[in-house]
């Protein structure tokens, strides 16, 4: 198989085959890298590796572009939610000052998703503006379960933490897909923003569970032991989340059909050796974690094992399941989400 | 089986540089904390790899392949778990009363540290590398502010590691299976910078925030104003690891490419 010749040919009939791969250089680069412990038997595979980084948008599964539009759907609506963030009452400055860092935390991946998205030759959506988003849940009449979001910091505290739990979920879910694995500088990028979507998770924790008008969230209070919900991690299923049932599914099993497709914009998301479980699950990599796995477990108190082994481990989210979590807190008739489901 | 027998040849004379003048400094800084533990942990000593390392048998080759990363991670849980457990042992930990919000939060750490390693000595198996032995600094454990400041470390570090690790993982399993525990470590990462000062769960230390990204390697680096993690290459990170851990437990992460 003479594979620049291939490249050649598809060059006659596709002149931006190229601008398709991420770029010239990084499809050499990637070609010698792979080169040196490749056999001839191996290479047919490689290559559609790396021809489904061209043409990847298709039913069969996400493309990068398709990925990263998808991740930046969630950033607009964390982003607009967090400009929502001026009219609290009831909330410390050290707290206002905590949105702020985290509202321009996802005013950058904002930007920085769709400079990736124009660099790797995709088009990214347009903002869907505050107009696209109802935060109190209630599809556009606002007036939903969150009605008071604007002003009661509790309630704005509860949405945050489960747009940032959700965020968490959905980047752990898509890192594994085929166009995301392939694309190695994607995938790091992936990788750095859903560690900083948990940091983000952790610090809401901390403030839920002191309340919004501490000074010292993470010190907690004398009042409130650390025990009280919520964790900074996710514990069990979270007790149904920060405004049980409406939050339940952020912490629920997510969907596994594997093959099925939805909308317009190709799979589900889901990727062999991947199953996205509820946030109690304690089996890992084919093992099921319990005191027997390990006699060092015997240092942990039985009490706090079972709770301790979901928390240890955070589980992630197909797109399906996020867009329909997600689609709670658009208007009725817009379909940022809904093209999803 | 180990390939340690094996002569590295130009990539032995390579990384000589990285890891002599670091030997050196931690043999005279932790030489008498080390003679104590070392009896306990030389067990085990079955290493697997396919690749050549650099060749130098004092270190402790993870391997290559998924195999090599998952080693890697192991080899960083082993030394958070350490940590935690001398951390609970430690006088600055034992002062404080049991209904603490901070003794309760190190107690959480120590909990998923130890079921972090437990996993990946486990999924490992007869692939696992061997118990590595720590050395922490004279003191690490006696005051609130190295307690911390060095959890603060371990927790950033993790979290660089697992991120700049991603990349070298091929299958989607591993790659998940890194994922669910990289969030829980930048979760611990970030409420203990806020137990060292609150509202440092990000900062432009960790994630790319008024400066780009400064990792050697270039898939890991991103532009100011990003807000991305600054994850780090294995290489990157085991200069740092290593001063945490003894003469014959110090990694070699040179297959994880």
């Amino acid at each position: 198989m003479n594979f620049f010749q291939i490249l050649s040919d598809i060059e006659k009939v596709d002149p931006e085959v190229y601008e398709r791969l991420d770029s010239r250089r990084a499809i050499f680069k990637h070609m010698s890298g792979l080169g040196q412990k490749m056999t001839a038997a191996a290479l047919p595979l490689a290559v559609g590796a790396i021809f489904n980084k061209a043409y990847g948008q298709t039913a069969a599964s996400l493309g990068v572009n398709d990925v990263l539009n998808f991740a930046l759907r969630l950033e607009y609506l964390e982003s607009h939610f967090y400009q929502q963030r001026t009219t609290l009452t009831g909330i410390s400055q050290q707290n206002r000052d905590a949105l702020s860092l985290i509202a321009t935390d996802e005013a950058n991946h904002v930007n920085f998703l769709r400079t990736t998205i124009t660099a790797l030759g995709g088009t990214p959506i347009a903002d869907p503006t505050a107009a696209a988003f109802d935060f109190t849940g209630g599809k556009g009449n606002n007036a939903g379960a969150f009605a008071n979001y604007r002003t009661n910091a509790a309630t704005y505290l509860a949405l945050a933490q489960s747009f940032e739990d959700t965020g968490v979920r959905a980047y752990k879910g898509a890192a594994p897909l085929t166009n995301v694995m392939a694309n190695k500088t994607v995938l790091t990028a992936a990788l750095n923003i859903h560690s900083v979507e948990a940091r983000h998770a952790s610090h809401l924790r901390a403030m839920r569970r002191a309340g919004a008008a501490s000074t010292t969230p993470s010190q907690g209070v004398p009042a409130t032991p650390y025990t009280a919900a919520p964790k900074s991690w996710i514990s069990g299923n979270d007790g149904g989340g920060a405004a049980a049932p409406t939050t339940a599914p952020i912490y629920g099993a997510g969907n596994d059909t594997g093959a099925a497709t939805y909308g317009a914009s190709g799979a589900n998301g889901t990727t062999a050796g991947v199953t996205f479980l509820t946030e109690t699950n304690v089996s890992q990599g084919g093992i099921t974690l319990s005191a027997t796995t390990s006699a060092a477990f015997a240092s942990i108190p039985a009490a706090a094992l079972t709770a301790a082994l979901t928390e240890a481990f955070d589980e992630g989210l197909d797109v399906k399941t996020v867009a329909t979590i997600a689609n709670l807190f658009v208007v009725t008739g817009n379909n940022l989400f809904s093209v999803y489901l | 089986m180990s390939d340690k027998l094996k002569t590295g040849g130009d990539e032995a004379e390579f990384a000589k540089p990285l890891y002599v003048p670091i030997k050196r400094r931690s043999f005279f800084m932790y030489a008498g904390a080390t003679a104590g533990a070392t009896a306990l942990l030389l067990s085990g000593c079955d290493d697997d790899d396919s690749g050549s390392g650099s060749g130098d048998p004092s270190l402790v080759n993870v391997g290559s392949g998924d195999t090599g990363v998952l080693n890697y991670a192991y080899a960083l849980e082993q030394l958070e778990a350490a940590f935690y457990t001398q951390v609970r042992t430690g006088s600055y930990y034992t002062s404080l009363a049991p209904a603490n919000a901070e003794r309760q939060i190190l107690d959480d750490l120590y909990y998923h540290e130890v079921i972090h390693r437990e996993f990946f000595k486990t999924a490992l198996a007869g692939s696992a590398i061997k118990a590595l032995v720590p050395v922490f600094p004279a003191n690490t454990f006696s005051s609130r502010a190295t307690v911390l400041a060095t959890a603060k470390a371990f927790e950033d570090l993790g979290v660089a590691a697992y991120n700049g690790a991603g990349q070298y993982i091929t299958s989607p399993g591993y790659l998940y299976l890194a994922g669910k525990i990289v969030s829980v470590e930048a979760r611990h990462a970030a409420i203990i910078r806020d137990l060292l000062g609150e509202n440092t769960f990000v900062g432009n230390d960790v994630i790319t925030l008024t400066s780009a990204s400064t990792s050697s390697v270039a898939t890991n680096n991103a532009p100011a104003n990003s807000s991305l993690e600054r994850a780090l290459s294995p290489t990157e990170v085991v200069a740092i690891a290593n001063t945490f851990l003894a003469e014959g437990s110090k990694l070699d992460v040179s297959n994880i490419r």
